[in-house]
């Protein structure tokens, strides 16, 4: 019996294979395409240098004043300069600590949600968005356990920012979902309600909400009542970002089959034990992207804030560089809080897409 | 036995149906007792500031200038006037963005897909980019950091004498109609009229004999050469007049000011990144076994893509097209922050500070932009029922 011994493989046609072969592949396939390279070449020859000489290499990093900047680009120092006051407003130096702590408790609190092996996770959910919003209320504002009082018309920078897009979230969501399934309801009454309520919010721009909540809101309360203008805004923010939280959950809803539905009334339960026990947790689970998505749009939108004159991020940097000690600073500034936003922004669309793919296990077929 | 049914049915609350009408009953009632508080709240409070209610001060003179109005204004105008200059703003904005996203999103999101590597990864850094930056945040970018640091018009750049960009915003030339101008109309209308009647032809033709016609090339001839014709014979139908730099700035032509350019070209640059990705997922839902269906058949590329590929993307395009228009034209309301005279800034900005009637001049706000909203998305609905897939 003789035995057969193969040649080795022979190594692909060089024209195949390769770095200048992909590119022959990918950039240069057709008359067309290599115009096309070209020209992109070209684009990026226009935009990257300038871009790069100006924030990086003529950029100015040490200094403490505005005459340091002596250099043809970009001056950050400005920025380090008043980096305390974009993170945290007027809130006062000595207590930052405040707000430092405050966001570690929330890293450290929501850390285990994000472990899959951990334990009770629901239970401990539950309990960290009850003891949460209450610790950090009083961390912030003081007036309890001998911390000073900081009033809200100090709070500002990334904080406010922060704060306004959580607190907003956190209220529409529960409002958001009680709306939806208002809209799927079978009573018309509730359903016209519901409708309505949800068409309005989301026919406005946010900024007429907001000049609504701060002129109008004090017309609509009781005399001798009234809210400052931190509160007001979070109002109009939770009633806006309620109506497209709902959108979001009735997408879920609609995307549960019927059978769900008619294998819970089978099983006795009723309308609101069969939606908390059967319908909610499948249509919640399909709707986190898109809450998360919601979310980053509601991130972006609290800029509107310098509207009503809350110091956002936003506000922060538009009005440090309209400091007459820094004139000419505007770019620098904005450069740096399209930064954060787009990293908070990206990051979390990022995540969004990977839930989007960690969650489809869903009902397709 | 007799059954306890229909008629002497017991009224008990375990009833759904009696339910079902206990609970719609109180939540009328709620609402209603809810907005008949308001109201209360809000007369007593009104009537206690001392503010009279009702839209009388539309009437009164305004007696502030507006830095950009589409038609004419005086300081002496009605403060109604003044709300039809901000909508018409609101509306200009809404328009210029709207054409140029849908242009821009288009190119973006068939870039994406391109098979040249660079031109999909550039695409992809301009919607990962744009998208994620908040718009207000790029008005004031472009506004602050970009025109308003523009040379004086005495140095402003210069794009062939024809346009000037400076800190002054955009001089262009401004068209007037010259003796030519009537025919010109008349004539474009005859090159369409034929154009349609050719159409017809040429498609009655193809049915009957199969023959097919040159539909395109010879509409754009009939397009180009009638009213080039027409323009030899009675003249130029427009008359461009020139900006010319006088003392410290331009005098004639158009101006765009920076406002205006910082806002639609912020609003164009956001809302083109969301359209591009619309546009992406709306192509790659056509499956790829139609576009090799279509080569099966005969089809050449051109046609694959016209009749079979953008016919069934169009169909996943249209309906979150329409929201991003519908952002467009909310979007424009963060005017706010750089002062550009629209809607919110002019109506519910200084005309609101200037009378003190937040709620009258809130509502017909809130109510512009609902009707917007609810005019544009009835539009694309009536678009979007044209073009859907009639399933039998």
């Amino acid at each position: 019996m003789s035995s057969h011994t193969f040649k080795p493989d022979m190594p692909p046609p060089s024209k195949v294979f390769g770095p200048v072969a992909w590119m022959r592949a990918n950039m240069f396939s057709s008359w067309l395409n290599t115009l096309l390279t070209l020209f992109a070449f070209y684009l990026i020859y226009l935009v990257v240098p300038p871009i790069l000489q100006w924030a990086i290499l003529d950029a100015n990093w040490m200094g403490t004043t505005r005459a340091d900047c002596t250099k043809e680009g970009a001056c950050w120092v400005f920025i380090q300069q008043r980096f305390g006051q974009f993170m945290y407003g007027y809130y006062p130096p000595e207590l930052r600590w405040r707000v430092d702590l405050t966001v570690c408790l929330a890293v450290i609190g929501v850390a285990p949600l994000f472990f899959s092996r951990f334990p009770r996770k629901a239970v401990y959910g539950l309990g960290f968005l009850v003891l949460y919003p209450i610790i950090s209320w009083c961390l912030l504002h003081g007036g309890i356990l001998g911390l000073p009082v900081v009033a809200t018309s100090q709070w500002g920078g990334l904080m406010l920012t922060l704060v306004i897009a959580t607190v907003g979230i956190a209220g529409a969501l529960p409002l958001g979902i009680v709306l939806a399934l208002g809209r799927r309801s079978n009573m018309p009454a509730i359903r016209v309600v519901c409708v309505t309520f949800i068409e309005f919010w989301r026919g406005v721009p946010l900024i007429t909400v907001l000049f609504m909540s701060s002129v109008m809101l004090p017309l609509f309360l009781p005399e001798g009542m009234n809210f400052d203008k931190l509160l007001r805004a979070l109002i109009g923010v939770i009633l806006f970002q309620s109506a497209y939280v709902a959108e979001v959950v009735r997408g879920g809803l609609q995307a549960i089959p019927k059978g769900q539905y008619e294998a819970a009334a089978a099983m006795g339960l009723g309308y609101w034990r069969s939606m908390g026990l059967v319908i909610l947790p499948q249509a919640l689970k399909l709707v986190i992207p898109g809450i998360v998505n919601t979310f980053i749009a509601l991130f972006k939108d609290t800029s509107l804030v310098i509207i009503i004159g809350l110091f956002d991020l936003l506000n922060s940097v538009k009005q440090a560089a309209a400091d007459p000690k820094w004139l000419g600073m505007a770019t620098e500034g904005y450069v740096f809080a399209a930064l954060v936003f787009w990293i908070f922004c990206f990051g979390m669309s990022r995540y969004s897409m990977h839930l989007e793919r960690k969650l489809d296990t869903g009902h397709k077929r | 036995m007799q059954m306890n049914n229909g008629s002497k049915r017991q009224v008990s609350f375990n009833d759904p149906v009696v339910r079902a009408l206990l609970f719609q009953i109180l939540i009328v009632a709620a609402v209603v007792t809810m907005g008949w508080t308001l109201y209360q709240n809000t007369y007593t409070n009104l009537v206690h500031r001392g503010i009279t209610s009702g839209f009388a001060f539309l009437e009164n003179s305004a007696g502030f200038g507006v830095a950009q109005h589409l038609i004419s204004y005086k300081e002496a105008d009605s403060y109604a006037r003044v709300f039809v200059i901000g909508l018409l703003n609101t509306l200009l904005v809404t328009l210029i963005g709207v054409i140029l996203a849908t242009i821009l999103g288009f190119i973006v999101g068939v870039s994406r897909l391109s098979k040249n590597w660079i031109i999909a990864k550039l695409a992809t850094v301009y919607v990962e980019v744009f998208r994620n930056i908040p718009p207000l945040l790029q008005i004031l970018f472009w506004y602050f950091a970009v025109f308003l640091t523009m040379p004086g018009p005495r140095s402003s750049h210069n794009f062939g004498d024809i346009f000037f960009v400076s800190s002054r915003g955009l001089n262009m030339p401004a068209a007037q109609i010259a003796d030519g101008f009537w025919a010109f109309v008349v004539s474009v209308v005859m090159a369409i009229v034929t154009i349609v009647l050719m159409c017809r032809w040429a498609n009655k033709r193809f049915e009957a004999t199969g023959v097919p016609f040159h539909k395109f090339w010879v509409g754009l001839a009939l397009l180009l050469v009638i009213p080039a014709l027409c323009a030899l014979i009675f003249g130029a139908p427009l008359h461009w007049e020139m900006p010319t730099l006088q003392g410290f700035n331009f005098i004639g032509g158009w101006v765009l000011i920076p406002e205006l350019l910082a806002l639609t070209l912020a609003l164009t640059v956001y809302t083109a990144a969301f359209i591009a990705e619309i546009v992406r997922s709306g192509i790659k839902s056509v499956s790829h076994g139609q576009t090799e269906a279509a080569h099966s058949l005969g089809l050449r590329n051109g046609p694959t893509l016209r009749k079979v590929i953008i016919p069934q993307a169009l169909r996943v395009i249209i309906p979150p097209l329409t929201s991003q228009y519908l952002n467009l034209a909310k979007n424009s309301s963060l005017a706010a922050g750089i002062g550009y005279p629209e809607m919110v800034s002019l109506f519910a900005g200084t005309v609101l500070n200037q009378t003190g009637q937040a709620i009258e001049v809130i509502a017909i706000t809130m109510s512009v932009y609902l009707a917007i909203s609810i005019s544009i998305s009835l539009l694309m609905n009536w678009y979007n029922k044209r073009i859907a897939l009639i399933e039998r």
